[in-house]
């Protein structure tokens, strides 16, 4: 178990290393930079005085390594666009990703094994096929779709905020008040991203539940006595939690690049958010600081996702071990 | 429900080929006076039955974006005319409207099949090379194996982690921001290409490596059949279900990261229709509550996505028989 925890960790960090670096010398190379923010004519000196405060100055190589050293002690430069250090920027935007990754994780795990389960277990005649045919229409609409869908809807009835993370005028409120105004803004952006994957969920739900219902451990039960709803809940449910667990590695990576255009079309003030701003403004430092947080997202994810499956799947534990 | 999703799929093709014809406005035209104007309802009924008509839409208010039906006003479609199936009166400013205008006074509908075009043959070239390239890859490390195995498995699990959107993101960004329509479609095509063989390639690689010490294989190589031939004629076709499987996955994936770039800015050029660039009308909140057919666009998308889905579903099913 240490040495899969030690190959894993260090494969997270190989990840977040690659894929900053990657997107900081992409956006080194990519045409035009920072110094286009000083109007059509700017002198020539001013250039290079911003040239040389950013390290622009120097060639590719040694910026690279310049920056890459100072990274690793966790001083990720400054932003060209907000004027600021990265990582002040960058905190704030990855939680608030991380705030709408989580609810809608969490939406998606607990509504995608409830229908899944429903719709599996073979009872009653309307549920199943209904549950079926949503989720059919409900894997067809991605993130982009369903964002904007449910963007049109809260624009029509007025029922929930269309867009933003806080009303207008929020900045000094109380803690309490300000919570209570991001749950208000949370459910729109958090069930456009959660949709598709609660269908996919439901599906590996419904198609596990309803082949560990044929299996004998649980004609056993059910010759014991055991009531229907138990034998569902506390006997063949528990058996069919492995396809979920395996793909919710993947799910982090689908979430992720989900989030994005969801906080793209809600305003939602997010690391993709964030991303997109900087690679506009050929800010390379927080293009950088982006991929960093995002990568070490992913890796924690996927992380997750394989120490639930090994909680869930003896097999994989052994695996591992050997 | 596989069946209704070929059809389907069968007449957006149609529909795609046949887009000038079908088309009842030029999808470059604007209207000036009907900028944002609601959907035209055909009618066959006034007083009696009659020609299929329109009434002519009148500006009420541009702020509001308030428009009138005039009840005198018939204009009667004119079918196979103009070299378009049928077409309103354009030139007098009563345009069929099928689905609306849009921002600049273009008719929606004219839009969207002429973008259809684009939107899915980027998709469908993306997808042939994705799936060429993943097939390429998987066989030679499912093949070769040992250390070629090796590295090429690293490289197709280490894109696999990658997500994807930022990966389009961040290469699309390393390109000028503002580059011709023709850039733009070798651009994204590349990069969808890039990013969707890996999928392909490890389950190639896993077809393959398990049918490699098959009697079949081994009698092939006895008999003097080369490397290349193994593969091709032997191999690959064990694969072919996987590959069909894998590319009406990725299909919708390039359709939708297209629409996706083009609508953050990142992809077509405003000028020229594709589904994405058509949605950057829906970005406008306050607007998009009032005009709601400019999601025309998410429509089609989600048809096209639903119509591949169940498709799909009938090939899996095919497979487990």
């Amino acid at each position: 178990m240490r040495a899969f925890l030690v190959r894993r960790v260090a494969f997270a960090l190989v990840l977040v290393a690659c894929s900053s670096s990657a997107a900081f010398l992409l956006t080194r190379i990519a045409p035009g930079d920072v110094t286009t923010t000083l109007g059509p004519f700017p002198k020539a000196r001013e250039v290079a005085a911003l040239r040389a405060r950013f390290g622009l100055d120097r060639n590719w190589a040694e910026q690279w390594l310049l920056w890459a050293s100072r990274a690793v002690r966790l001083d990720l430069g400054d932003s060209f666009l907000y004027n600021r250090p990265v990582s002040s920027v960058l905190g704030p935007a990855a939680l608030n990703t991380a705030i709408l990754g989580v609810a809608a994780l969490t939406v998606a795990t607990a509504s995608g094994i409830f229908f899944g389960v429903v719709g599996g277990s073979r009872r009653g005649a309307g549920a199943p096929a209904a549950i079926r045919a949503v989720s059919a229409v409900c894997v067809s609409l991605p993130p982009l779709l369903s964002s904007l869908f449910f963007v049109f809807l809260a624009a029509r009835t007025g029922l929930l905020p269309a867009g933003g993370m806080t009303s207008a005028g929020s900045a000094d409120v109380s803690w309490g008040a300000w919570l209570l105004d991001v749950a208000w803004h949370l459910p729109l952006p958090a069930f456009a991203l959660a949709l598709p994957i609660a269908a996919t969920f439901e599906r590996l739900q419904s198609q596990a539940l309803s082949e560990v219902i044929d299996q004998p451990f649980v004609s056993a039960a059910r010759a014991r006595g055991v009531p229907a709803h138990a034998l569902i809940w506390r006997h063949a449910w528990p058996a069919s939690l492995r396809p979920i667990c395996a793909v919710l590695g993947v799910a982090i990576g689908t979430l992720l690049s989900g989030s994005f255009v969801v906080e793209y079309v809600t305003t939602w003030p997010g690391l993709g958010r964030l991303m997109y701003e900087a690679l506009r403004a050929r800010d390379i430092y927080l293009v950088a600081g982006c991929a960093a947080a995002g990568s070490a997202f992913l890796a924690c994810g996927t992380l997750a996702g394989d120490l639930l499956l090994a909680a869930v799947d003896p097999r994989v534990r052994e695996d591992t071990a050997a | 429900m596989s069946r209704s999703g070929a059809a389907l799929l069968a007449a957006i093709a149609l529909v795609t080929v046949l887009a000038p014809w079908i088309a009842p406005n030029r999808p470059d035209q604007t209207f000036s006076q009907l900028l944002y104007a609601p959907p035209t309802l055909v009618h066959v009924w006034d007083g009696g039955p009659r020609a299929p008509f329109i009434y002519r839409q009148r500006l009420v208010s541009r702020l509001e974006r308030r428009f009138e039906t005039l009840p005198h006003d018939r204009v009667v479609l004119r079918w196979f005319a103009d070299g378009r199936v049928v077409t309103g009166d354009s030139a007098a400013g009563a345009p069929l409207l099928l689905l609306g205008a849009d921002g600049y006074g273009r008719d929606i509908f004219a839009r969207l099949v002429q973008g259809a075009r684009l939107t899915l043959v980027l998709a469908l070239v993306a997808t042939i090379g994705a799936t060429l390239l993943g097939a390429l890859v998987g066989s030679v490390s499912g093949y070769a194996g040992g250390r070629v195995d090796l590295l090429l498995s690293r490289v197709t699990e280490f894109v696999l982690v990658l997500p994807a959107l930022y990966v389009v993101l961040a290469l699309r960004a390393a390109l000028p921001l503002v580059v011709p329509a023709r850039t733009v479609f070798l651009s994204l095509t590349a990069i969808f290409v890039l990013l969707g063989w890996p999928t392909v390639a490890r389950g190639v690689r896993a077809i393959i490596a398990s049918e490699r010490s098959r009697d079949y294989v081994v009698a092939a190589e006895a008999l003097g059949a080369g490397r290349g031939r193994v593969l091709l004629r032997h191999l690959l076709p064990s694969a072919r279900g996987h590959l069909v499987m894998q590319a009406t996955l990725l299909l919708p994936a390039f359709i939708l990261a297209e629409a996706t770039m083009s609508y953050i800015g990142l992809g077509f050029p405003e000028a020229t229709p594709t589904w994405g660039t058509m949605l950057q009308d829906a970005s406008n909140v306050s607007l998009l509550a009032d005009t709601p057919w400019v999601l025309a666009p998410a429509g089609a998308i989600f048809l096209v996505v639903l119509a591949v889905n169940l498709a799909a579903q009938g090939t899996r099913g095919a497979q487990v028989q």
